[in-house]
């Protein structure tokens, strides 16, 4: 049986880690790798960098953390943040990059995600949808951390990213994002109902039983998470012993 | 030597790099005479059967993969790596190496395709390669599988929705349906398994 999926994210910035997490001996150094390493020997079974840092001199620096990475890091790696050419999904793949997930890009030129499926293939190219809740009833996608809008709805949006070619589709909730209060169930599981493609869920994991509500209730692929595991509140272990213990099928 | 078949379609890179883990150095293998001198042969691949199989001819690496694997070098294919050794695959109807009987269809299943993520390996033959993975996890990313046409060949299997063979073994060679270069420790295992079973043969 397909097992669900626990995905750390790591934000990146010049090559560096640029939150906090609990690996003690680690965080003075803040190095990616290190931490990338940590988190897979803890049974990760994904990695996702997102880089923060968009600048052509942090665009240099993010493809040499992800070669740094893929030499010692045997799990999957997604790496997103700011790409906006196929020529930069490649150079990102051929330095050990699995999947690539792309965003803005999407948005301002869906044909992004036709033309890098075509070149790449569907199984690496992730499209994130940022959705917030807006009056009435449904969910609208925003760029740049929920700041901006795009008039575009977001279940509609996931549904063409599939249709465009998108292999997965990483689904953040603005509202839940950073509250540490659980993800928003009732948005995961439109995506998810109007989608033929794995959903991964982000943005609001605060406790285990948030990531066994958003894979079973929301029905996601996948729960993506960064706080719970990077304050140390909840390690991996812990959290893949409560779901294996809900029933819920993981890799221990 | 090892060999790792560089057609254009492979991702090389995690493949060499789980093979340095294991202190062991895979020869970019581009031409037929780099495969001629091969003592083991690794061949990955992500991606569709077809461009990669036009690749393939146009090295010339078809024929020296075939030649190779009639002559007994330990052959691991991975992926689309395993996939192109059969007859024929229903993407693109590629025609494929033909080494295998059987063709290459879509997973039916009444669950997502692609299948990605993990998955376990069920039903294991004993075989050098495949020893000490049973019922482990691996690291899927795929919607077409492999339909052997003997049951002989078949080495383990794996169900999304419905049971599908995701291993292969006949004698030297090995195939399977996940990425062994993805799958953490499991994954290394295999590969480890197969660079000895690779030693083993070398010294026979």
């Amino acid at each position: 049986m397909l097992l669900k999926r626990i995905i750390p994210c790591l934000d990146t910035a010049g090559g560096r880690v640029v939150k906090g997490t609990h690996f003690q001996q680690l965080r003075d150094q803040g190095d990616p790798v290190a931490l990338a390493r940590a988190y897979s020997e803890d049974g990760a079974d994904e990695l996702t960098f997102l880089d923060i840092d968009a600048t052509p001199q942090g665009r240099a620096t993010l493809v040499d953390l992800v070669e740094r990475t893929a030499y010692e890091v045997f799990i999957p790696l997604t790496v997103g943040g700011g790409i906006r050419e196929v020529d930069e999904i490649r150079t990102l793949l051929r330095a050990g990059a699995d999947k690539v997930s792309i965003q803005t890009a999407a948005v301002q030129r869906p044909e992004l995600i036709t033309e890098a499926a075509r070149a790449f293939g569907s199984q690496c190219i992730v499209v994130a949808i940022d959705a917030k809740r807006v009056a009435g009833d449904g969910w609208m996608a925003f760029t740049h951390g929920g700041r901006t809008p795009t008039g575009i709805e977001a279940v509609g949006w996931a549904i063409e990213a599939q249709h465009r070619g998108a292999g997965e589709i990483l689904l953040t909730s603005i509202d839940a994002d950073g509250t540490r209060a659980g993800y928003d169930l009732e948005l995961t599981r439109a995506v998810v109902d109007a989608v033929q493609i794995p959903v991964i869920a982000s943005g609001g994991a605060g406790h285990p039983k948030d990531l066994e509500a958003v894979l079973t209730v929301g029905r996601a692929d996948a729960a993506l998470a960064a706080s719970i595991f990077h304050s140390g509140a909840f390690p991996i272990p812990q959290v893949k012993a409560y779901l294996a213990g809900h029933g819920i099928p993981v890799r221990i | 030597m090892i060999a790792l078949i560089d057609y254009g379609a492979g991702n090389l890179r995690s493949v060499e790099n789980a093979l340095a883990r294991l202190n062991a150095t895979a020869t970019i293998a581009a031409t037929p005479e780099d495969l001629d001198r091969a003592q083991a042969i690794l061949f990955p691949g992500v991606g569709a059967a077809a461009p990669a199989m036009a690749s393939l001819r146009d090295r010339g690496l078809d024929r020296a993969v075939i030649t190779a694997i009639r002559n007994g070098v330990p052959f691991l294919g991975i992926c689309l790596g395993m996939q192109l050794l059969f007859e024929r695959s229903a993407e693109d109807g590629a025609a494929c190496l033909g080494i295998i009987p059987g063709t290459v269809e879509r997973l039916n299943t009444r669950e997502k395709l692609p299948h990605v993520g993990w998955n376990t390996l069920e039903h294991v033959r004993p075989h050098p390669v495949l020893e000490g993975i049973e019922g482990e996890a691996f690291y899927f990313v795929h919607s077409y599988v492999v339909l052997p046409r003997h049951p002989a060949v078949v080495a383990g299997d794996t169900t999304h929705g419905v049971p599908f063979v995701s291993a292969i073994a006949r004698q030297g060679l090995v195939g399977v349906q996940f990425h062994p270069e993805r799958s953490g420790t499991a994954g290394l295992r295999l590969l480890e398994n197969f660079l000895r079973f690779a030693k083993v043969e070398a010294a026979a």
